[in-house]
């Protein structure tokens, strides 16, 4: 009995900082409509200012809080409201998830580069000493209760209280609640709603802080994975309570410390369940709660009775432009398109042939999240792990049977096509954020147990490919062979997708996006629909996995990791992810603007740079869910249009050259707001 | 509840489970059969036990005051929801759990309440695309062989659509365009271009102005007697209802109060109840 206490109660103070974050993400969920992914990245926040704060400038520990957690932390909460979340619909679950998601990773990279990357260790404590052991559990010594176990448990226990009560018990919980469903429609009623959201906001940022400052001392350094790990636990907790039940939570979250703790410490180490299953516990608890609680299915379902006042969608720019300068872009890019080819072939510095082709070979993952976010309309946080698959199952087959990569490569495609078709089967029922975390879960399950395995990944340094397996010369990461071979997968791919998108399914997946209701209503099989567009994306993700690997030489468990995953998500969504030439054009800038930040000084932050331009890119995603290029396209090809090619007329309106009425035809009144 | 001719059996007297599906083979029993229908949201039971009958050709007014469940048992019928006891029979077919779209295929079109449209779309993409849904079109080795292109024959058809319901002229536009009366248009020329054999149609006026309400009684009316086609008419204007249908049910708090002729039915005290709150 000694030793199992021994072994769980430590487990508490672990359940009590899952809790933390677990009443935060749900007190964030419940008076907003966001799932904010970017808490962990606002607790860093905190914890990182009040480190420099008391470590470097050796503030006041008090001082350095007030500063960190009650100033900062709201400032930030408040600004998300004002800039960003407020602008975003209501019933536009996908928009929220992806800022939320860009936040996550841009926050970090802006801290770096601001600061540069400084280590943090030792972090002072806000309450009790955490090596202090003040009295121990039932006067059995091997329960001593330390300052971390003291300072975690009372200001859960507080924070829960406090929040049960905001919530329940006041007016402006009540306001709160009512301004959920629809801002607008709280509005109406006399509440200042934004004010009220924005109240919200605030006391879910402050809470975040204090999360971020009080957990600091636990870590022997303080990193953003830290936190992004605690999240991740979180939200199975938060899930329990279907984002709404804050008491149901923290006891999943506590529950969950305590299993964790008790079974690290009955399980034998270098055992499977030690290795592979005890770390995937959370992922496999959120798993179960979306699949087997009712209320994670229909998260989604909320429809803003105001929503018809938000403004459609606005044609892309290849739609809205006047034939004429339709056929001048199209040789133009033709034309381009072959001196970039000759120019590969001929002076590009090797370098740069080297930076192209690593684009290519990214633009064909990306195209995999063109087809199932763009044309799916399914938000997917596992497309890395998917790349992963066939980039691991094209290099252990050539390693093990001598299987050229090539051939391999379509092996791997085919197995993370049906990896893809699991994982649809299984969240068939989920949408939106749903299915997003449902992915994120599959991602984290396959790098926390299967890429992490050196059956798998082939030890530390990864699995490195030899050249007698590519053949064809395509062993050169700078190489022409592999730029030829890159370009044939990448047009195969994008021809592929574009006669889908102008094809039968192409228009079935379009009624689905719009409403898969009414897609059902005239004889849609979205069940089918809907996993094969998961097959096509795992598959394409696969292929891309693979020609990525042969430009590394090398398959890494690094290169396809869950983190990457939102990467390339928020990446391509800033470029835009409902056109192929939004992914191309994804992959390219990456690693474009990676080679053109090494030439500034270190100090710019490298690759943390290019993170938050991507990411405060993907920022723009509520207000131009097309892209910031395919907007800056539509916009230059607009005034262009006017200038040289429609003088007079109305821009833009497609359905005008489309056979709809011709310019200047009275549309009938609509209510809908200007398109840009 | 009234005593009215076409009204099945109690739904305990015999199962239609195992019939044959003789309906397809030119027997003529009843286009839509729905028996003790019953469906619950947590404690509340939105349906109880409904019984009823839709003839081949026939247009059934379904009227009620608001919450009386008719727009769920629409739901039930096309398999949106799925109802806790009772059967739904068409064209002799028992639907069973048989999913939406089979339903769709089968030859039963429909529109909602709220409004649901494609905003992606055109008015023109909205029928092309029904059209081929409702035969069940969408190979992915067509697509990627340029083979999926629609048919002169699927063109003609909603173009035929199109000019029926009169919105040829926006047949380019983006419905994210149009109002709501239009939108209307739409969801109703969608679920036509498939020539379905019943229309569901859920409150179809709402939005309209009077005389597009008069149009659209009169479109419905021209394809129930020129094209055959069944209608079942969820709607809140009386007077719609009263130049439509041929029979009309009259839903309260989830049963049927009240079946027969329109004038029939208004003049029954039960249903006067239910409107107005008083039997005088």
């Amino acid at each position: 009995m000694e030793q199992f206490l021994g072994f769980a109660i430590p487990g508490i103070p672990y359940g009590c900082t899952y809790a933390l974050f677990a009443v935060g993400l749900i007190l964030t969920y419940q008076a907003t409509g966001v799932f904010n992914f970017a808490f962990a990245a606002q607790a860093y926040t905190s914890a990182f200012i009040f480190s420099i704060l008391t470590l470097n400038e050796h503030w006041p520990v008090w001082l350095a809080f007030f500063v960190s957690v009650v100033l900062l932390a709201p400032a930030i909460g408040l600004a998300f409201d004002y800039f960003l979340f407020r602008r975003i619909p209501n019933t536009n679950s996908m928009a929220k998830v992806v800022t939320g998601i860009s936040l996550l990773v841009g926050i970090p990279s802006l801290l770096t580069v601001i600061f540069t990357n400084q280590p943090f260790y030792n972090v002072p404590s806000i309450l009790f000493n955490p090596n202090d052991v003040y009295f121990h559990l039932f006067g059995l010594q091997d329960v001593p209760i330390n300052g971390i176990f003291l300072s975690t448990v009372i200001v859960t226990a507080v924070v829960l209280v406090a929040m049960v009560v905001l919530m329940r018990y006041t007016s402006l919980g009540l306001k709160m609640r009512g301004a959920v469903e629809s801002r607008r429609l709280v509005q109406l009623d006399g509440i200042n709603a934004d004010r009220v959201v924005a109240s919200a906001w605030a006391i879910s940022s402050l809470l975040a802080g204090l999360a971020g400052v009080l957990l600091a001392p636990q870590f022997a350094q303080l990193q953003p994975e830290n936190y992004i790990t605690l999240m991740v636990t979180a939200i199975a907790a938060a899930a329990w309570g279907v984002l709404r039940s804050m008491p149901t939570a923290a006891l999943v979250a506590i529950g969950l410390g305590i299993v964790e703790l008790t079974a690290e410490g009955y399980l034998p180490t270098g055992g499977i369940l030690y290795d592979s299953v005890l770390p995937v516990l959370p992922m496999i608890v959120l798993v179960a709660a979306l699949l087997f609680v009712p209320g994670m299915r229909s998260l989604d379902d909320t429809k803003d009775p105001l929503a018809s006042v938000d403004p459609p969608t606005p044609p892309t720019a290849a739609a809205s432009r006047a034939p004429t300068m339709d056929k001048i872009i199209r040789v133009a890019f033709y034309v381009l398109l072959v001196a970039f080819a000759v120019s590969m072939l001929t002076w590009m510095p090797r370098t740069w042939e080297g930076v192209f082709n690593q684009g290519i070979a990214f633009s064909v993952i990306f195209l995999s999240i063109t087809l199932i976010t763009g044309m799916g309309g399914q938000l997917s946080l596992a497309q890395a792990t998917l790349a992963g698959i066939g980039a691991f199952t094209a290099g252990q087959l050539a390693s093990h049977f001598g299987l050229s990569l090539l051939v391999g490569g379509i092996v791997g495609a085919a197995l993370a096509a049906g990896v893809a078709v699991i994982l649809a089967l299984v969240s068939l029922r989920l949408k939106g954020l749903g299915l997003a975390l449902m992915t994120l879960a599959a991602a984290l399950v396959f790098d926390q147990a299967v890429f992490s395995r050196t059956a798998v990944n082939g030890g530390q340094s990864g699995l490195t490919l030899k050249s007698k397996w590519a053949g064809l010369g395509i062993f050169n990461p700078n190489g022409h062979a592999l730029f030829v071979v890159g370009v044939a997968v990448l047009v195969v791919v994008t021809l592929a997708i574009l006669q889908i998108r102008k094809g039968t399914i192409g228009h079935y997946l379009g009624a689905m996006r719009g409403s898969e209701t009414a897609a059902a209503g005239i004889g849609i099989n979205l069940t089918w629909q809907r996993v094969m567009i998961f097959a096509l994306s795992g598959a394409v993700a696969g292929i891309g996995g693979t020609i990525y690997s042969l430009f590394q030489t090398n398959v890494n468990a690094n290169s396809f990791n869950a983190e990457l995953s939102l990467v390339f998500v928020v990446v391509v969504v800033t470029t835009g992810v409902s056109t192929v030439e939004g992914a191309i054009q994804a992959g390219i800038g990456l690693t474009v603007i990676e080679q053109l930040v090494t030439y500034l000084p270190g100090r710019f932050g490298g690759n943390s740079l290019v993170f938050v331009l991507f990411a405060f890119g993907a920022l723009t995603y509520a207000s131009h869910p097309e892209g910031v290029l395919e907007f800056q396209k539509r916009t230059w090809t607009t005034r262009f249009d006017r200038l040289f090619f429609t003088k007079g007329s109305p821009p833009g309106l497609a359905a005008a050259r489309d056979g709809g009425p011709s310019p200047g035809t009275a549309l009938p009144a609509t209510g809908v707001g200007p398109h840009e | 509840m009234s005593e009215v001719p076409g009204v099945v059996p109690d739904p305990s007297s015999g199962s239609i489970r195992g019939r044959t599906p003789t309906g397809l083979l030119g027997d003529p029993a009843p286009l839509l059969m729905v028996r003790g229908v019953s469906k619950y949201f947590g404690g509340i039971q939105a349906v109880r036990e409904v019984t009823f009958v839709v003839e081949r050709g026939e247009c059934v007014g379904l009227v009620g005051p608001n919450g009386a469940g008719k727009t769920t048992l629409f739901n039930c019928i096309c398999g949106q929801l799925r109802a806790e006891s009772g059967a739904v029979e068409f064209a002799g077919i028992d639907l069973g759990r048989m999913p939406t779209y089979k339903r769709a295929r089968l030859g039963i079109g429909r529109t909602y309440q709220r409004i649901e449209v494609f905003p992606d779309m055109t008015v023109r993409e909205h029928l092309l695309v029904a059209e081929q849904a409702r035969r069940g079109e969408g190979r992915l080795w067509k697509d990627l062989c340029n083979l999926s292109r629609p048919s002169s024959d699927e063109r003609g058809r909603v173009e035929d659509v199109l000019e029926l319901i009169g919105i040829t002229d926006i047949a380019g536009t983006p419905v994210s365009a149009l109002g709501l009366g239009l939108c209307r248009l739409v969801e109703l020329g969608r679920a036509l271009v498939g020539e379905p054999q019943l229309l569901m149609a859920d409150e179809p006026s709402s939005g309209l102005d009077v005389h597009e309400t008069a149009e659209l009684a009169t479109v419905l009316r021209t394809l129930q007697k020129e094209r055959g086609m069944a209608v079942l008419l969820v709607e809140h204007d009386l007077g719609m209802v009263g130049e439509c249908v041929d029979r009309t049910i009259v839903m309260d708090l989830g049963q049927v109060i009240a079946e027969g002729t329109f004038d029939e039915v208004m003049g029954d005290p039960e249903v006067r109840h239910a409107y107005l709150g008083t039997t005088t």
